[in-house]
Parts: structure tokens; C-alpha cells; sequence
């Protein structure tokens, strides 16, 4: 066996192994990875996700077993102390000594601390390893209970806007000390980093630039920064975070060649002055630079990987520092040379203080070529700028459309992933080209976007390029002439509407009747509830039936919130509600403590109900009259109305007393999604009737009725069915309309999207069910009749009997409510805890 | 509530130390959770009834860290068996606790063994 030592267990010497291992001849070979922290190697990229939750374990690279199944023998806690190149071997801190043949340094960079006068004193740390955040935990819990509330991160950089962060996760102030005049001044300009500092400085996060540290202010601990110029922060803990210095102490007892201002020198094929070692990582000074970011580090383990099997594969000569992130939530990138300024060259930006947002692209003076840019507040344009500056690819005619889009069109400037050449690169972190993903499709390895991110692992480092892969690989599918049909999911190969008539037509009643005979599987969080939908929509079920197969909201008749309770919205029909009921309902919020709020649908919703008090909630609101409002359901939600004619002076009729009529009709309908409607007694419109999937409105000589809105994230306005039409007339155009989008409308598709899929449009409707030209009138009518006038209220059919009650309890073994359950104030009531 | 999460580890059956008695048959509904309490650990079991099968995972979602992964909806994807979270339809592997989603964070899970009736699931404390 030859024998391969790779020292540090970083993410670049994890990936050296994950690399070697998979290589032709790599079997005769013996890997034994060295490393000085407890653990192994794990993700520093998202180190701060650490402060948010996660835990070391979610942060590894890797399995337990991953090094044993693999036979690469790993030694944590153990630290390499000098080489002998003489004899090939090293000698570590434990007095052992190891041959090898070839040697890998990944000892990676430590935090560089600059010689501030008190650095050392208790209260400042650096922020790099998991050990250091657990440190800067503790301390930070401890000062807390003294009363401490602000913080330094010394070092406006893309590190320490990351620690600001994590010191704002840890619930105090966080104060970023910059030398520089701006923030981030390797990758942002001065428009961008002006934007990110007002971005950064509206979430109440300190920003002093300009500042040279003097000395570090307290007697043993911590107590401020002095600043030139007698300028006090008072802090009661400084993360410092201005920087790296690679590890390269190694290196320099052995003789081998380093830089001036440190890193191991590497020639093109990873090789430091002496042949049998490589270095790779933050460690390795390759073209006089250190590379701080992953994707270099990873194409380096490739590069030193391949050599060491004697395989040709040698660095690029021009490394890129391309790089999108999320800083404290702002979306920040840069690509290329986002500096770049001369004869040759024009940046064309683009500054919104409105929004936050600044773009700066660099093009030629002939617009043909992209060179590089800057992207803040909104990096959504980064994949397509990336990839047309990577490729050189061809600009618009109008460059500036690329950070603008093309004014006046819907079309995308960036043209289609597939317009890419097969050699571009579309994940970076992997190094995954377009032509791998297409190919993994088109040669038959891969079938799913799964098989391909577990071949390829594209996707799987930053994930910025998972809308692209996603897009390929759609691509790539329909090129082969797989059919990409908008299937319900893996168990069903049938859209909702054929799977609405195969269980029409068989009769089925059970979930798993209909997935043994046209599905596979067991059936997901997707085709259950549609088909619990189905079956309610034919035999108009109550959720009570088919429990299993329906979502927690209509398992529990009732809304789950953001901290595991639930909310109850008792149905107050039109929003016509007497005194004594609105007392009904005080009543049972102050007996529960549950936080009350008046819905967008003219009813009240009480808030913070525990599993358990929700029959006992239910058993006082039914006594008193109310039954459920289905807030919980793809169904019928509310009838919205104004106060009509009966009170107002314009209004032309009785709008509400003509909503509770068409909400008593059709409650409890389930439909493939939620419906709401409303009701205007004049032009006026004040119950917003036209954002509603039906509305109507009063005018002289009838009613006109409007379908197909919606408020929500596409807000739409509903569209004209039918003017001047009686009630009667409205209720059977209704009926079938309903009926008509619960038979075909896809899974979770409100009417607005429905009617814009629906072949021909609104004409076409009008045709199937004002004009009948398809013969379905009748059918849709007499289905909707079966609905109507069947209605449960589910929480009755709960409370009449006790073997329906058992679901209401937190726990199997035991009647205790969930402890995790906490609460802060809000105003004069209360809101979940947040964590 | 940071520590929600350092109190659930996976415990394979070989590992097992006590196996906890958390009812009988008919406390857990079929293709459906219950949660349990031990200790100060709230333990989401399935019957899976369909596939004849019992799993056990932590009852926090890791996502929001809220308990509820025994309200969620049993499933299968390639034919490997999941629950769904009722807060976000996070997917895991009952097998696992693997993020079928692609996403890092995953779940604990726990050896269930039913006999004569009586459900128990290890731990290893």
C-alpha cells in the first residue's frame, strides 16, 4: 500500500478524501487523515448556523462511519508537530511517528489576531471553530445575567458580518469595527457597501468605520475598545474576525518553502518545494494569493488528488472569487472584477434606496462582454450574470436589460439554462457542469433531480444553483421525450382530474383502495389529503372519516400555529353576529387565554389553543349556537359582505342577508382548495367581492357575478360572468361553476390559476356553464345538489362521540399538555415565544 | 430551547439499554403518530399498520424546533418509509431520520418492539 497522510480535518481535507477515494487505482492506496480539533471535519461555512440551532452533528461533513466504510483511518485530537523529509515520516504531539509517501498539508488558516494592546484579556475571542463558538456561548450567557447587553465584532469583512450575526443570535447588541472606510472592501464597492451598511444598519446593528483600535479597555475582562482619538465603546465582549492567517507552522519547521507574508508555496500541480508534499486549502499560497473561499479549496484537493495518482490534472492559472451569499439576511455577490474601471470599460448601475437594492455590472465599451460585477439586496440575477460572464457569452443589445430585465416584456434576458454551452459551469462549489447534469439525464444513469444531485452532488454545497439544476434537468427530461406531467406525486402517475374520476367511477372510499389499484407505494403528504379531498367533494365526508389521510388541519379540525398550538374560528356567517354571541366568544377566550383577532373574513379567530382544551373550546361554542367556520379547510372559508340595504343609505339590496344565504349553501364543501366569496350591496364594493373566487355586487336590475379572484401572493381581480342575473340564476350558475373547478381544477389550485390553465379561457366557461356546450349542466347540478343540504358540522359529529376525542391529547401516556409551550407579551395579549 | 435538540440521538436496537413501555396496541392509530412522554423527551411512535412496521423518531421538528412530528402524515418515498411535519412538510426517514427534502437538518430515531400487545421503544438512558 502507498500511503497518503493528509493533515487537517477541515472541509478541504475532507474533501480531498471524498475525491481520492472515488478515483481509478485509488484502492492500492492508504489514506490516514490527521486532525487537531475533537471532531470530524464539519461545515465552517455555516458555522453561524451553529448560534442558530444546529448542532455539531448537523454540521459535519460526514457520517459516524463514512472514514471506516471508506477504510481511511482518521486521528482526531492529534497534532502533527514536525515532518522528517529525510525519512518521509512525521512526528505527532502524542510521540508517535508515521511513514508516508505522499503527504497532504490541509492544516487550513487560524483567526489572525492583530497585536491590539488587552487582546488578551477575558471576553474576547475569535470565531473559528465549533470550540470557540461553544466559548463565546458560555460567555456570552454568562455576562447576559449580569445585565450586559452590547457587543464588538472587530473586522467589517464577509467573516465578521458573519459573527455579528451570530452575536445577534445570541440576544445581544452586535457593534462592527471596521480600519477601512466601508464594509466589505475586497468584494464591494463603495455604492454597494453603502447599501449593505443601511441594510445592515436598520436591523439595529452597530456599524463604526474608520476606526483603528487603540487598546482593549478593562481591568481582567473586557469592558470597551478605545478607539484614535479618545473614543470609547463601551462592550462587554469583542468576537474578533478581521481576517486569516493560513497554518502553515508546519511547513516552516520543515524547511519548506513559504511566503513572506505566509502560506505554503504550491506550484500548478499543488506541490510545495519539496515533491512528496502538497498542501491544498487556505494554507496553500498558490500565484502569490491565499484563496479564503471553499470552491478553490475543493478544486486544489481535486488537483493534489489526481497528481498523487499520477494523472495529468493541473490548477487553472486565473482562480475565481466569484461568491453569493446571504449576510444577516442581505443577499450580497459578487463575480469577475467588480472593480474594474478603465478606457475599456463602462459599469453600468443600478441603485435603489427604496428597495435596499444595488447592481453594478462591468461590460466593454462595445457591450459584448460581461467582466464582472456586484449584486446587493437582491442577488437573484447572480446564477445568469455568473454564467454569461464565465462563458462570455453574448450580451443583450441593451446590456443594462441584464440587471433590469427587458422593460415592457415578460421575457427573461437570460435566455434558458439550456442556451448555456455544455461546458459551463453551474455548480461551483462541486465544480458540476452543464453537460453532466444533461448527461446524467440523457444517457439513462439518472431518472429523477434526486439521482442526479446524489451522482453529480451538484446542488449540494452553497445550493445557490438548485433553480438552475432544476431547470436542466426538466429540460433534459422532456429532450429525451419523458413526459413531464403534472403527476399528483411519486404514487400516483394521474393528474387530480383523472384521479377524481377513477375514484368517481369505482366508488372507492379508502385511501389505500385507490393507491393499491392505480399507485404505488404508501402514499405522501401530497396525495392523501387530495384524495381525502376527492372524497369528500363526491360524498360530501366530513374530515372526521378519513383522519388518517387528512393534514394536521383537518386531523384537528383546527389551524396549527407557530408554536405547535392551534387556532378556532367559529363560522360567523356574512359577519352577521348577535351581541350575545360576541360575548360567547370573550367568554371562551378568557377561560382558555387565548389571543383573539379579527380575520380578514369578518370573524373572529382565537389563537393559542392547546390540543387538549380544543372539544372542551368546542362544547361551549356549539351549546351557544356556533358550529365550525372550516378556517381549516380546502373548502368553503367565509361570505364576506357589507351591511346592505337594510342599514346603508347607497345600498341597492340585501348583501348580507344574500351571503349568509350562499355561505349556509355551500360550507363545508371541500374543494381542491380554499374558497372564499363575497357580497356588495352596491358599486362601492366594500366587502372586496371582486378578490374573491365568486363575488357579487348589487346594480341596478339584478346581480353581477364575478369568479375566479383572489387576494394572496398573485393578487387578481375577479372576472365578469354574468350581469343583471336574479338570485336564482346566481345560485345555478354558482352551483355548476363550483362544481365544474372542484372536478378539475389541479391540487391545491385556487380558481384564479385554474381559469388561467383552463384551454380557452374565460369564453370557454361561459360556454360549459352558461351555454351548456358540453352537455355537463345537469351533472354538475344535481352532484352539487347532493352536497347542499348534507352539511355536518364536524366538531358536533367529535364531541357526540368520545372514540373521535381520543386524537385530542398531546400525549399517548400521559394527560399533560406540552411543556415546550411558551409565551411572551404582545401588546395587551401574548405570542408565541420565539427561540 | 437551544437544547431541544442535544436531547435526541439516535439509538440503534443493538444499543438499547431500556426498553420503555409506551402503552399497548390500541393507544396508537394505525398509519398514524401518537407521542409519548419519557422522561423529559417527547418521542413521536408510528403504526404503520400498511407496511406492518412501527417507527419512532423525536417529536421536534428540527426545523422550528416545535412538537408536532407526531401530527404529521405518514408516507413513503421510494418506498423508503417518512413522516411529513404538519408546520412545513419537512420530510424524514422513519428509517434514519434523514432530510428527505435535501435540507441538512435531520431526526433522531428510536428502536420500537411490540410484544404481546404492548408497545416499547429503547433508549439508551
Amino acid at each position: 500500500m502507498i500511503k497518503v497522510i493528509v493533515v487537517g480535518n477541515g472541509m478541504v481535507g475532507y474533501k480531498f478524501c471524498e475525491k481520492f477515494i472515488t478515483k481509478a487505482g485509488s484502492e492500492k492506496y492508504q489514506i490516514t487523515v490527521f486532525g487537531e480539533e475533537p471532531r470530524r471535519a464539519y461545515d465552517r461555512v455555516h458555522l453561524s448556523e451553529y448560534f442558530a440551532g444546529k448542532s455539531a452533528d448537523d454540521l459535519s461533513m460526514s457520517t459516524a462511519n463514512w472514514y471506516d466504510d471508506n477504510n481511511i483511518i482518521l486521528n482526531t485530537s492529534e497534532l502533527i508537530t514536525d515532518i522528517n523529509r529525510e525519512q518521509k515520516t512525521i512526528h505527532t504531539h502524542l510521540e508517535k511517528t508515521h511513514e508516508y509517501d505522499y503527504l497532504v498539508l490541509a492544516t487550513g488558516s487560524a483567526a489572525f489576531v492583530p497585536p491590539i494592546e488587552g487582546v488578551d484579556k477575558e471576553g474576547v475571542f475569535v470565531y473559528r471553530t465549533i470550540e470557540d463558538l461553544d466559548a463565546i456561548m458560555a460567555y456570552a450567557k454568562k455576562i447576559k445575567q449580569k445585565g450586559a447587553t452590547e457587543a464588538a465584532v472587530l473586522g467589517g469583512g464577509l467573516l465578521g458580518l458573519e459573527a455579528a450575526k451570530a452575536v445577534r443570535d445570541l440576544g445581544l447588541n452586535p457593534h462592527v469595527v471596521e480600519f477601512a472606510p466601508r464594509l466589505m472592501p475586497r468584494q464591494l464597492d463603495k455604492g454597494a457597501s453603502d447599501m449593505l451598511q443601511s441594510k445592515i444598519e436598520a436591523l439595529n446593528i452597530g456599524i463604526h468605520l474608520n476606526k483603528s483600535t487603540q487598546y482593549i479597555a478593562g481591568e481582567d475582562a473586557i469592558t470597551g475598545m478605545m478607539f484614535e482619538g479618545d473614543d470609547l465603546l463601551k462592550v462587554d465582549m469583542l468576537v474578533v474576525s478581521a481576517g486569516i492567517k493560513p497554518r502553515d507552522e508546519l511547513g516552516r519547521v520543515s524547511g519548506l518553502e513559504v511566503g513572506v507574508r505566509g502560506g505554503v508555496v504550491v506550484n500548478n500541480k499543488m506541490q510545495t518545494s519539496d515533491p512528496n508534499i502538497y498542501a491544498i486549502g487556505e494554507v496553500a499560497l498558490y500565484n502569490h494569493m491565499i484563496y479564503g473561499l471553499v470552491a478553490p479549496g475543493y478544486e486544489m484537493a481535486d488537483v493534489a488528488a489526481e497528481q498523487i495518482l499520477g494523472n495529468e490534472k493541473l490548477m487553472r492559472e486565473s482562480i475565481d472569487m466569484s461568491t453569493q451569499l446571504k449576510l444577516i439576511g442581505v443577499e450580497v455577490a459578487s463575480f469577475g472584477d467588480p472593480f474594474i474601471e478603465n478606457d475599456e470599460v463602462t459599469a453600468i448601475v443600478y441603485e435603489n434606496k427604496f428597495s435596499g437594492i444595488y447592481k453594478r455590472i462591468n461590460v466593454t465599451k462595445d457591450g459584448k462582454t460581461l467582466l464582472g460585477g456586484i449584486l446587493v439586496g437582491d442577488s437573484s440575477d447572480y446564477n445568469g450574470l455568473f454564467q454569461i460572464y464565465s462563458n462570455a457569452m453574448a450580451l443583450p443589445p441593451n446590456p443594462e436589460d441584464l440587471i433590469l430585465g427587458s422593460r415592457g416584456g415578460e421575457s427573461s434576458t437570460m435566455g434558458s439554462a439550456m442556451d448555456l454551452p455544455d461546458t459551463a459551469v453551474i455548480c461551483s462549489c462541486e465544480n458540476v457542469t452543464k453537460g453532466a447534469i444533461c448527461c446524467s439525464i440523457t444517457d439513462g444513469t439518472c431518472e429523477t433531480l434526486s439521482d442526479v444531485v446524489k451522482l453529480t452532488k451538484a446542488t449540494s454545497g452553497c445550493g445557490g444553483c438548485k433553480p438552475m439544476v432544476v431547470d436542466l434537468v426538466k429540460a433534459a427530461q422532456k429532450s429525451i421525450g419523458k413526459e413531464v406531467k403534472e403527476s399528483i406525486c411519486e404514487h400516483f402517475h394521474f393528474t387530480r382530474q383523472e384521479l377524481f374520476d377513477i375514484v368517481k367511477i369505482n366508488k372507492y372510499t379508502n385511501f389505500y383502495e385507490v393507491v393499491d389499484h392505480h399507485g404505488n407505494g404508501d402514499g405522501c403528504e401530497v396525495c392523501k389529503p387530495v384524495v381525502a379531498s376527492i372524497f369528500s367533494s363526491i360524498y360530501n365526508d366530513t374530515a372526521n372519516k378519513h383522519v388518517t389521510t387528512q393534514d394536521t388541519n383537518d386531523r384537528f379540525l383546527a389551524n396549527i400555529q407557530r408554536n405547535g398550538t392551534y387556532s378556532v374560528v367559529p363560522r360567523v356567517a356574512g359577519g352577521e353576529i348577535t351581541p350575545d354571541k360576541l360575548i360567547v366568544i370573550g367568554q371562551v377566550a378568557k377561560q382558555f387565554d387565548l389571543y383573539t383577532k379579527i380575520t380578514g373574513a369578518q370573524r373572529v379567530d382565537l389563537f393559542g389553543a392547546h390540543l387538549g382544551d380544543l372539544p372542551e373550546i368546542w362544547r361551549i361554542l356549539i351549546e351557544n349556537g356556533f358550529e365550525s367556520g372550516h378556517a381549516y379547510g380546502k373548502s368553503l372559508r367565509a361570505v364576506k359582505s357589507c351591511v346592505g340595504n337594510a342599514w346603508c343609505r347607497y345600498g341597492m339590496d340585501d348583501s348580507a342577508g344574500f351571503a349568509i344565504e350562499l355561505e349556509d349553501r355551500y360550507k363545508g364543501i371541500r374543494a381542491p382548495h380554499k374558497i372564499k366569496g363575497g357580497v356588495s350591496a352596491c358599486i362601492r364594493e366594500c366587502a372586496e367581492a371582486r378578490g374573491k373566487d365568486f363575488g357579487l355586487i348589487a346594480v341596478e336590475g339584478g346581480w353581477n357575478l364575478y369568479i375566479c379572484g383572489n387576494g394572496g401572493a398573485n393578487p387578481k381581480h375577479a372576472v365578469l360572468l354574468a350581469e343583471q342575473i336574479d338570485k336564482a340564476t346566481v345560485i345555478k350558475y354558482l352551483d355548476r361553476f363550483l362544481m365544474y373547478y372542484i372536478r378539475t381544477a389541479g391540487p391545491l389550485v385556487r380558481t384564479a390559476t385554474w381559469l388561467d390553465k383552463l384551454d380557452g379561457g374565460l369564453d370557454y366557461l361561459k360556454e360549459v356553464i352558461i351555454h351548456d356546450r358540453i352537455g355537463l349542466c345537469e351533472a354538475l347540478e344535481s352532484e352539487m345538489a347532493s352536497l347542499v343540504g348534507t352539511f355536518e358540522c364536524e366538531w358536533k359529529q367529535v364531541l357526540e362521540k368520545p372514540r373521535l376525542m381520543k386524537r385530542f391529547s398531546h400525549f399517548v401516556n400521559s394527560d399533560e399538555k406540552d411543556d415546550n409551550i411558551e409565551y411572551v407579551a404582545l401588546r395587551d395579549q401574548k405570542m408565541p415565544k420565539a427561540w | 430551547m437551544e437544547n431541544i435538540i442535544n436531547e435526541y440521538t439516535s439509538v440503534a436496537v443493538e444499543d438499547v439499554k431500556i426498553w420503555f413501555k409506551a402503552g399497548t396496541l390500541k393507544d396508537f392509530p394505525s398509519n398514524r403518530g401518537g407521542c409519548i412522554k419519557y422522561k423529559n423527551k417527547q418521542i413521536a411512535v408510528f403504526n404503520f399498520e400498511r407496511r406492518n412496521e412501527w417507527y419512532a423518531c423525536q417529536n421536534a421538528c428540527p426545523h422550528k424546533m416545535e412538537m408536532v412530528l407526531s401530527r404529521g402524515m405518514t408516507g413513503s418515498a421510494d418506498g423508503v418509509p417518512k413522516i411529513a411535519c404538519p408546520m412545513h412538510k419537512k420530510t424524514f426517514s422513519l428509517v434514519d431520520g434523514s432530510n428527505l427534502n435535501g435540507e441538512d437538518y435531520s431526526i433522531a430515531t428510536y428502536p420500537v418492539k411490540v410484544v404481546d400487545g404492548e408497545v416499547f421503544v429503547g433508549f439508551l438512558e
